[in-house]
């Protein structure tokens, strides 16, 4: 790690779901950090745990579920530990967040010039006109035609494509460090959606935001993201530069992942296919989760929890590249 | 087959009916809740005492032979002047409160049930038709609620078994007036089963394997009740719960105003009914029992009802 | 077409009546208000091919599929598969008969799927509706068969759908489709709620089946990536109308229609990585008052005054105004 400190850190992270059943691992042992101005993608398959880990990070994780252990430092300031209150400011100030569904994210009976202004003021000591005209300097910033207009309708008004438009200014109007956008393009058309990534990805760099990109489209974070993780039952299985991750993926389930998107480039006759699906979280296997589907699979993998171990810009959690592991196997 | 995934069974909890039934989210709440508990075991005492009258009673207070104008009204037995077997005392007639208990308790629930199953019927069925056929015939059976709602359920009741009384005329036999209580509870209480299941049938209709029955070419018929039904019955079951306990108030109400059960054969509300005329007089015990009976026997159905509304919605669990 | 088509689409228009009921339109004013759903489409499937229909929310594809199955009635247009056509009276039993051989893939596997009913009564059921197999030991034997066809263990069969993941969920439905020996099967956004790796082996399934079966698919998707993968012919839609059409190899080498081109740019893509794009330009207008002449226009940077007035027929493939015009320096029947 550099001697610059990172936005967000995350230590050993662990978060349980208590059911009556006992208690389930959703997230079990992730570490990470993310630098300034740095996009992370956060990539997995449902279930995986991408999504609970950023409602960690932002503190909303719902009962039954539970932060069971580790730390999530922001600029050094460890959070997870804070009263509800506090955090509640550090939401409102210092983490945007941005989700699927834009609804979630505005008042639909207040305009949302009011939502602006009301968020500025709060965190600022601007006076209501100076807000209002940084409100409109905002929705120019997103794209918004006419903002001088536009910035007096209500959410409805707006089609599917503005709204996220208007909650990403949302979550820019304080100048968060961090924003944790979970699925921001899901919900869009194709067209829209790489407009959205365009600006997400501008606004990250010309801010110098950090941001944590939640989703399920590998495409998405090849575009948008600086670095990223591949998650897997609630670890992480493979962290790196996302141009290596993408071509040269190291963790078994990284490879099948990658293999198994079809791509527009080539119409391969056949995708990679991973046997089996993602193991629920009350049967999740004992020593590395990815065994039963595992090609390469050998007798530790079955017992021994594999950690992560640096392979030149990667961390990889697999024992195939742990050298006092036995080499026998071949690895493709 | 090139795919690789011959696969073993996929691991699954138990396949048995019971199995399933011990293993699932409402037993398990229903195991948590001490208060839901206590209402089942009282409910189903209710229940065998009513089934097993014949037997624990010791006098059948629908038989005038086993009347004796004596032994009327007695106070209950830890009085001074209370006499064996007369437990809880004894009405005008000589009729044992305990034993009148037992048998009204019986009536109070087959009319209970019986109109419950008749109101359950009919509007699952109108609901059915109105949400899955929709357009004309949906908008009359809805309009038809509509207006029904707007007049409390016991005026439709004495409504129905006015008119009812009126067609057949004079004095009724017992079996008669049961099925007219059971006939105008059932139709007083309909509307709420068609909205619940019209309602949740506009949802289930939209759904894919709605489509890919028509697809098939199966009949609406088949496809409403075979397909749909099963999938609307979760609501259905809670609204019937608590419809039981407000049938048998209802039976009740309509026995207290005197359209029910005749004295001959009386149902809880007509033990009611006549202990009223004797509460100023001191002879409490004949409206009392019976009261608390009635009181505490609705009370466990509708914390039965209430649990299993809870249980069944996965929003508030 | 040389040969005669399994599947033929002539000119298929679905209008539906999104207005206002009768009571608020008296009220509050305001005119009956119709949505052009699907506007003249038109098309043919060979036998044992893919064709796909490819397009975003709003440009009609469900409903064309919907129409195709006979699950929605058309406007006006018809439907012809195998010599047969789906909308005339008098075949109705020949419609019935031809009712067997069609089935459909739906897109949520979890509202796919009676969560009442056990897997093999649900995999049962077009074989008991069709009647092709008399007795129960037979029936549940061919249930076995479908479903480890599928993927699945025959044992599965005295399961619940909830017991399933949404991939294995999909195979089931993949077994009742196949259940009544059916040639044609429609697939209507068939991966589009499952995880990359299980869409992976659920795409692998299909080919496979296709393979071994001979079977004809309509497969619609929003996917382009999918359909490329899947379909030997594609069409392109936009706002109920076919804007391009062409088989696959020569759609994703050279897009012609301006609509295909924006898509084509705006898709992320794995092997994209640090890729700069050409901005897309607006949204996909109200379906309700789409805009006059090519619906494209608004959006288009070649439009011109021809456009805005007058719909582009679908011509050598494409239906573009620019390109029959020659204006685009594309040749339309290339």
């Amino acid at each position: 790690m550099s001697v610059v400190q990172p936005v967000l850190s995350v230590r050993d992270l662990r978060v349980e779901f208590v059911t009556r059943r006992g208690a389930l691992k959703a997230i079990d042992g992730i570490s990470f950090d993310i630098a300034k101005g740095e996009v992370l993608g956060v990539v997995g398959e449902s279930g995986a745990g991408k999504s609970v880990t950023g409602s960690a990070v932002i503190g909303l994780i719902d009962p039954p579920g539970r932060i069971a252990g580790g730390e999530i430092l922001l600029s050094g300031m460890r959070i997870d530990n804070l009263p509800p209150e506090e955090m509640r400011r550090i939401r409102g100030k210092r983490i945007g967040m941005i989700f699927q569904d834009p609804l979630t994210s505005l008042n639909p009976l207040y305009r949302v010039s009011e939502q602006l202004v009301e968020t500025i003021r709060t965190h600022t000591n601007l006076s209501s006109s100076a807000a209002r005209k940084r409100a409109i300097d905002l929705l120019a910033d997103v794209g918004i035609p006419a903002p001088e207009r536009r910035i007096d309708s209500y959410p409805h008004e707006f089609s599917g494509g503005m709204r996220q438009r208007v909650v990403i200014a949302l979550a820019l109007c304080v100048e968060p460090e961090l924003i944790i956008a979970d699925e921001p393009t899901t919900a869009l058309d194709v067209s829209v959606q790489a407009q959205i990534i365009a600006l997400l990805k501008r606004l990250g760099r010309e801010h110098g935001t950090a941001i944590m990109l939640v989703t399920h489209d590998m495409g998405v974070i090849a575009e948008t993201a600086d670095r990223v993780a591949v998650m897997y039952a609630g670890r992480i299985a493979e962290i790196g530069p996302v141009r290596d991750v993408v071509q040269n993926p190291l963790h078994p389930y990284a490879k099948g992942l990658m293999g198994a998107i079809p791509s527009l480039e080539s119409a391969a006759d056949r995708l990679v296919q991973i046997p089996g699906s993602m193991p629920r979280l009350s049967a999740i296997p004992p020593g590395c989760p990815f065994n039963p589907r595992c090609p390469y699979v050998f007798d530790r993998c079955r017992v021994e929890r594999p950690e992560p171990i640096q392979q030149s810009e990667h961390r990889v959690a697999c024992h195939l590249y742990d050298q006092s592991s036995v080499r026998s196997e071949a690895v493709a | 087959m090139t795919d690789a995934l011959q696969a073993a069974p996929t691991a699954s909890g138990p396949t048995t009916w019971a199995g399933r039934f011990l293993d699932s989210d409402v037993w398990a709440s229903f195991k948590r809740s001490k208060l839901t508990m206590a209402a089942a075991f009282l409910t189903l005492l209710f229940l065998a005492v009513a089934i097993l009258a014949g037997v624990l009673a010791p006098q059948n207070p629908f038989d005038p032979a086993q009347l004796d104008l004596l032994n009327s009204r007695l106070p209950p037995i830890w009085d001074a002047e209370g006499q064996t077997p007369f437990l809880l005392g004894s009405d005008e007639q000589g009729r044992d409160i305990f034993s009148a208990i037992l048998y009204g308790l019986r009536i109070s629930l087959l009319v209970g049930f019986l109109g419950v199953a008749f109101s359950a019927t009919l509007g699952i069925a109108l609901g059915l038709v109105a949400g899955y056929l929709g357009g004309t015939v949906d908008a009359i059976i809805m309009r038809v609620a509509d207006v029904q709602l707007t007049f409390p359920a016991i005026l439709i009741a004495l409504l129905v078994d006015g008119v009812v009384k009126a067609v057949l005329g004079g004095q009724l036999d017992p079996a008669t007036t049961l099925s007219v209580l059971v006939f105008s509870i059932g139709l007083s209480f309909w509307v709420q089963y068609a909205r619940t299941v019209r309602g949740s049938v506009m949802v289930e209709k939209n759904k894919d394997y709605i489509a890919a029955a028509r697809l098939i070419g199966l009949p609406a018929p088949v496809i409403m009740f075979r397909h749909i039904l099963p999938n609307v019955m979760g609501p259905v079951l809670v609204i019937a719960t608590i419809n039981l306990a407000l049938a048998i108030i209802t039976e009740a109400t309509l026995s207290f105003l005197g359209t029910g059960m005749p004295e001959t054969m009386p149902s809880l509300g007509t033990l009611i009914r006549i202990g009223n005329n004797y509460l100023f007089s001191g002879e409490w015990w004949i409206v009392a029992f019976p009261g608390i009976a009635l009181a505490l026997l609705v009370l466990a159905i509708n914390l039965l009802g209430d649990w299993l509304r809870d249980a069944l919605n996965p929003k508030l669990r | 077409m040389t040969e005669r088509s399994y599947v033929e689409v002539n000119d298929l228009r679905r209008v539906f009546d999104v207005s206002k009921p009768w009571l608020n339109r008296v009220l509050e004013g305001g005119e009956k208000q119709y949505l052009k759903a699907v506007d003249g489409v038109s098309f043919n499937i060979a036998k044992g091919e893919t064709f796909a229909l490819v397009g975003e929310s709003g440009s009609g594809k469900s409903t064309v599929a919907r129409m195709v199955v006979g699950l929605l009635p058309p406007t006006s247009g018809e439907v012809i598969i195998d010599g047969i056509s789906m909308s005339s009276r008098a075949a109705l039993a020949e419609r019935q008969r031809l009712r067997r051989r069609i089935q459909m893939i739906f897109q949520d596997p979890y509202a796919s799927l009676n969560p009442r009913w056990q897997v093999d009564q649900i995999v049962a059921e077009p074989i008991r509706a069709f009647g092709l197999i008399d007795g129960e030991k037979d029936i549940a034997g061919r249930v076995g068969e479908l479903l480890s066809f599928v993927g699945l263990h025959p044992a599965d069969g005295k399961k619940y759908p909830h017991e399933f993941s949404g991939g294995q969920r999909q195979r089931i439905a993949i077994a009742r489709a196949l259940a009544s020996n059916a040639e044609f099967i429609v697939c209507d956004e068939p991966t589009s709620a499952l995880d990359v790796s299980v869409q992976a082996q659920i795409l692998n399934l299909m080919r496979d089946l296709q393979d071994r079966l001979g079977l004809t698919y309509l497969f619609i998707s929003h996917n382009l990536a999918v359909v490329r993968h899947m379909a030997s012919r594609i069409g392109v839609m936009y706002l109920g109308r076919i804007v391009e059409i062409s088989n696959g190899r020569e759609l994703f080498s050279r897009p012609k229609h301006p609509y295909t081109r924006m898509l084509l740019d705006a898709v992320p893509d794995v092997g994209m990585t640090g890729r700069q794009r050409i901005p897309v330009s607006g949204e996909i207008p109200n379906p309700i008052s789409p805009p006059s002449g090519c619906t494209f226009n608004p959006r288009c940077p070649f439009a011109n005054e021809r456009c805005v007035a007058e719909v582009p027929p679908l011509l050598g493939g494409v239906a573009c105004h620019a390109i029959h015009e020659g204006r685009l320096g594309i040749d339309a029947a290339a």
